[in-house]
């Protein structure tokens, strides 16, 4: 006795829910590994998800069980050379004769970590939880605007490349219907009459000749009426609308001078990339530069800006100076959503410093969402801190924190971002 | 093929036509090879619960997977893990998929994977449906372990009360609970004591009242005062009065504070380990006998002509992957293979009945020459693992298997083969074998042995090792979780070898006062 019962269309996913608990569970070594694969990417790189690794041991579920020590007496297959009595010294690790049973996978290394992937959303949802851009609602209102030109109807006046011909003629069949309509039904009238006439067994010679006369001059009038007119012209009318712009240029802008190490270019990278994946969640084109310094300001690719090697003094405001540049040349305010972003050890030349305060004041601020600037250093403070500090006093979307080392990128990226920014004046 | 059967010989002699062996399978020729195949199992007594054949996806294959086969299963996040697991690995190729899961049901439920070729459903079908499904009606460890009228009833209660308290509670809570109840999950059976058998009914009636009794029971416990004269005379009252081998059953009962909806937890997870508790002791048995019964049926089939070479082939392919046994000292080597010795241990005893050699009739000499299809119905149903294996395991299997036994004492530097596949060996090696299969040997023996109700209502386990065995290091973290059903202090003590009572762990939180 059996039933058949064909279950394929029933849902999948029943796992669905245990699959996100699991999620829910493990959130805090999933974030970790999260933020550790950050290392991984290149900074433009987002449209993957993400493998997730977790440690084994975290996600063993204990119980009760037999360690080691004692007695044990195992029966295995295939005895090959053994016989009674048989001696054999004990491997340098335990359990050389086969593990047995048990979880031991005796398949060798690299099971002690458990792996599996993410979707991209559910990675920069796990990433960005609770952070949200700053100022942008504000800003949206009043600055973040772009016109975009849409087609709104027709209109009487133009230019000439903007003539509607099809609505044109419209116009100008319409017209010349409505201007010829009272002598056309007197032309047919005539015309009836002229083949009454013709038909007519008498002679109306007289009378042939005016109706011909009249029906030509008639004629003549319907001719008359201009195939276009200035009147039945029609041109496409456009008008501006406001679109919130989805463009964004965020700015990196990094000390190469001979202080920064590799470590610290690393560190920086983190940081930049963080970025570049929090402001891809909101707007769908980012250009990004690149801009390097160390007496001298350059703009460079993503390769020369991490690997190259320089030397020499620092002076940060070539940087700024540069950057303001090119927002001037390239990338309009009103159109753009700026971003920026500097990393510096914090050296600078003292005297360089109030200008950098200057320049950013009265420059850069006013045009930008958002400046960062974060020291990576273990040493204490010098004169660029002191001065941003001041500008961070009066500005609000200006943000500086301190970097010691790896672990503090990922918290003080949150702190930066993290919802409801004090509100600023 | 092994023996022919009279009747499969007379059948043969009228011409049949084989059953189509295309290799897509279609509802319709499923229900043919079932047909044959239900016929074939009544003629050799099979006796079954109702199958219900249920055709699934790979993908629902893997959530089947996840819930450990159980058909419905409450949320938890360890299944979550087990179908992220399984997901990689397939998805990987480094695992193929189960062709089926059986669930020890009424009516039975056997899973058939959509994947699978006609030939692979007709096995499946007989493995499942009739070799497991036999299984679950006749040994007698399921038949007095659980109901299998009543579990997917009892199942989908569960769900939906672990639903219900995760919306009242809270999911943490649920959840923490669930992960404690998780890590004592083998502690939660009476090894010695018969079960009643899970009722849905009974459980539906009495789950509220239970509730609430349990609650004041056990208010009425530790609302004993204890008198301070009494206590000289003995250090009386000791509590419980015998040592508690189900932990579970002891928290459920006893546990000062936890929540009524808590307990009831702790009882479903108990009762779902007691489910589980016979697939346990029997797998060895239970894959050997459906792989037997596949075996014979399908070769029974064969004889008659209703299935061609060519299924056979693919059959039999499929058939020697599964109960294959590689050596020890093959990479792909990881213990014995449950089919493997399963298998061939009922082949064997059917060869013992139908041609017994000198040996055999030394030392089988009660089933040797009997009826085959009685002795393996016999066998199956009044064995479990441990038993099977010491009863039934000749030498000549030991011969074929080449098995050898490794004495390992910790003591040594060295370790020792203790018996091998000849004559001195035998009665050796199937002495070990069969213990390698004896749960008590296998889990740890723990027990609650004093609760203090008197004092600081510290729980005192014991363990008792076997073979000197410790403990394994994750008794800390099993701890904790105990400590989070009992609220107060717990420990585990351990005799040492000079006869005093030592402490291996404990988990000390502050008790709260009330």
């Amino acid at each position: 006795m059996a039933n058949f019962i064909d279950r394929r269309l029933n849902s999948k996913n029943k796992s669905t829910v245990n699959r996100q608990r699991f999620l829910r569970r493990y959130k805090n070594q999933i974030k970790k590994s999260v933020s550790e694969a950050i290392n991984q990417r290149g900074v433009t790189d987002i449209d993957s998800g993400e493998n997730i690794i977790i440690p084994k041991k975290d996600l063993s579920e204990p119980t009760f069980h037999q360690g080691q020590g004692g007695i044990k007496d195992r029966v295995h297959p295939g005895n090959d050379q053994f016989t009674t009595g048989d001696r054999i010294p004990r491997p340098p690790k335990k359990q050389g004769q086969g593990a047995g049973e048990g979880d031991a996978s005796d398949s060798g290394e690299g099971e002690d970590e458990f792996t599996f992937s993410i979707s991209k959303e559910e990675y920069l949802n796990l990433l960005f939880e609770d952070l949200e851009l700053p100022n942008l609602e504000r800003n949206q209102l009043d600055k973040l605007i772009e016109y975009k030109t849409v087609r709104s109807g027709f209109c009487a006046e133009g230019v000439a490349s903007n003539i509607d011909i099809v609505k044109s003629l419209q116009g100008s069949i319409a017209r010349r219907i409505a201007m010829t309509a009272s002598k056309r039904k007197k032309l047919k009238v005539l015309e009836e009459a002229l083949l009454a006439l013709n038909n007519d067994k008498h002679d109306n010679i007289q009378q042939q000749r005016d109706l011909i006369a009249e029906i030509d001059n008639i004629k003549g009038k319907i001719a008359k009426v201009p195939f276009i007119d200035t009147f039945d012209l029609q041109f496409r009318n456009y008008a501006k609308q406001a679109v919130p712009t989805s463009k964004a240029v965020m700015f990196c802008l990094m000390d190469v001078s001979g202080s920064m190490d590799q470590a610290t270019k690393e560190m920086a990278k983190r940081f930049y990339i963080l970025l570049y994946l929090f402001l891809s969640r909101t707007y769908k084109n980012i250009d990004v530069v690149y801009i390097r310094h160390h007496t001298q300001a350059k703009e460079v690719n993503e390769h020369e800006f991490f690997y190259s090697q320089e030397t020499g003094g620092t002076i940060a405001s070539s940087a700024l100076e540069l950057m303001n540049n090119i927002i001037t040349e390239r990338y309009n305010d009103n159109q753009w959503n700026i971003y920026g972003a500097q990393a510096s050890d914090g050296d600078n030349w003292a005297d360089d410093s109030p200008q950098c305060k200057a320049i950013l004041e009265q420059q850069i601020l006013p045009k930008s969402r958002y400046f960062s600037y974060i020291e990576i250093t273990q040493r204490a403070h010098q004169t660029l801190w002191k001065h941003y500090q001041e500008v961070e006093e009066s500005h609000a979307n200006f943000a500086m924190q301190h970097i010691k080392s790896v672990a503090d990128i990922y918290p003080v990226f949150r702190e930066l971002f993290k919802k409801n920014t004090q509100s600023a004046a | 093929m092994t023996n022919k059967n009279n009747t499969a010989e007379t059948i043969k002699k009228t011409k049949v036509t084989p059953l189509d062996d295309t290799p897509d399978w279609t509802f319709d020729l499923l229900g043919q090879y079932q047909h044959e195949i239900a016929r074939v199992a009544d003629f050799y007594r099979l006796d079954t619960y109702t199958n219900q054949i249920e055709v699934i996806t790979a993908e629902q294959m893997m959530d089947a997977y996840a819930s450990v086969g159980m058909p419905i299963g409450y949320s938890h996040w360890t299944f979550g893990k087990k179908f992220i697991q399984t997901e990689q690995n397939y998805k990987r190729g480094q695992m193929g998929l189960a062709y089926e899961i059986v669930i020890n049901s009424s009516p039975c439920i056997s899973y058939l994977m959509e994947e699978n070729t006609l030939t692979m459903q007709a096995l499946v079908m007989a493995h499942a449906c009739y070799g497991h499904n036999s299984f679950f009606k006749g040994n007698y460890l399921f038949k007095s372990w659980t109901d299998a009228s009543s579990i997917i009833d009892y199942l989908l209660f569960a769900k939906n009360y672990i639903a219900q308290c995760e919306q009242k509670y809270g999911i943490s809570e649920v959840e923490s609970t669930l992960d404690a109840c998780h890590a004592l999950m083998s502690h939660g059976v009476d090894r010695y004591k018969r079960p009643q058998k899970i009722s849905l009914d009974e459980e539906l009636k009495r789950q509220s009242e239970r509730a609430e009794y349990l609650q004041s029971q056990v208010n009425a416990l530790w609302r004993t005062v204890p008198k301070k004269e009494q206590q000289e005379n003995e250090k009386k009252y000791i509590f419980p009065k015998e040592p508690q081998e189900n932990i579970l059953y002891f928290i459920e009962k006893n546990a000062p504070l936890l929540q009524p909806w808590q307990r009831e937890i702790v009882r479903i997870v108990r009762k779902i380990s007691q489910y589980f508790y016979p697939q346990k002791q029997t797998q060895v048995m239970n894959e050997g006998w459906a792989c037997f019964w596949h075996y014979t049926i399908l070769n029974h089939l064969y004889d008659e002509g209703l299935v061609t070479d060519k299924f056979m082939l693919e059959f039999l392919h499929s058939h020697t992957n599964v109960v294959a046994q590689p050596e020890y000292n093959s990479k792909y080597y990881s213990g014995i293979n449950p089919y493997a010795l399963g298998f061939n241990m009922f082949i064997d005893i059917r060869r013992i009945c139908e041609h017994p050699t000198e040996e055999d009739k030394e030392y089988f000499p009660e089933i040797a020459g009997s009826n085959w299809v009685d002795t393996v119905h016999f066998a199956m149903e009044n064995f479990k693992d441990e038993s099977f294996i010491s009863q039934y395991l000749s030498p000549k299997l030991i011969r074929d298997f080449k098995l050898f036994h490794i004495h390992d004492d910790s003591d040594n530097n060295y370790v020792e083969i203790g018996a091998i596949h000849n004559e001195q060996g035998y009665k050796k090696v199937r002495h070990n074998l069969a213990n390698q299969y004896n749960l008590s040997n296998i889990e740890v023996n723990i027990q609650i042995v004093d609760a203090n109700i008197d004092g600081d209502r510290a729980l005192t386990l014991r363990y008792t090792p076997h073979n000197d065995v410790e403990l394994g290091d994750s008794k800390d973290e099993v701890l904790k979780h105990l400590h989070y059903l009992w609220h107060f202090d717990v420990k585990i003590i351990q005799e040492t070898k000079s006869g005093e009572d030592k402490i291996i762990a404990s988990c000390p939180q502050k008790s709260k006062d009330d």
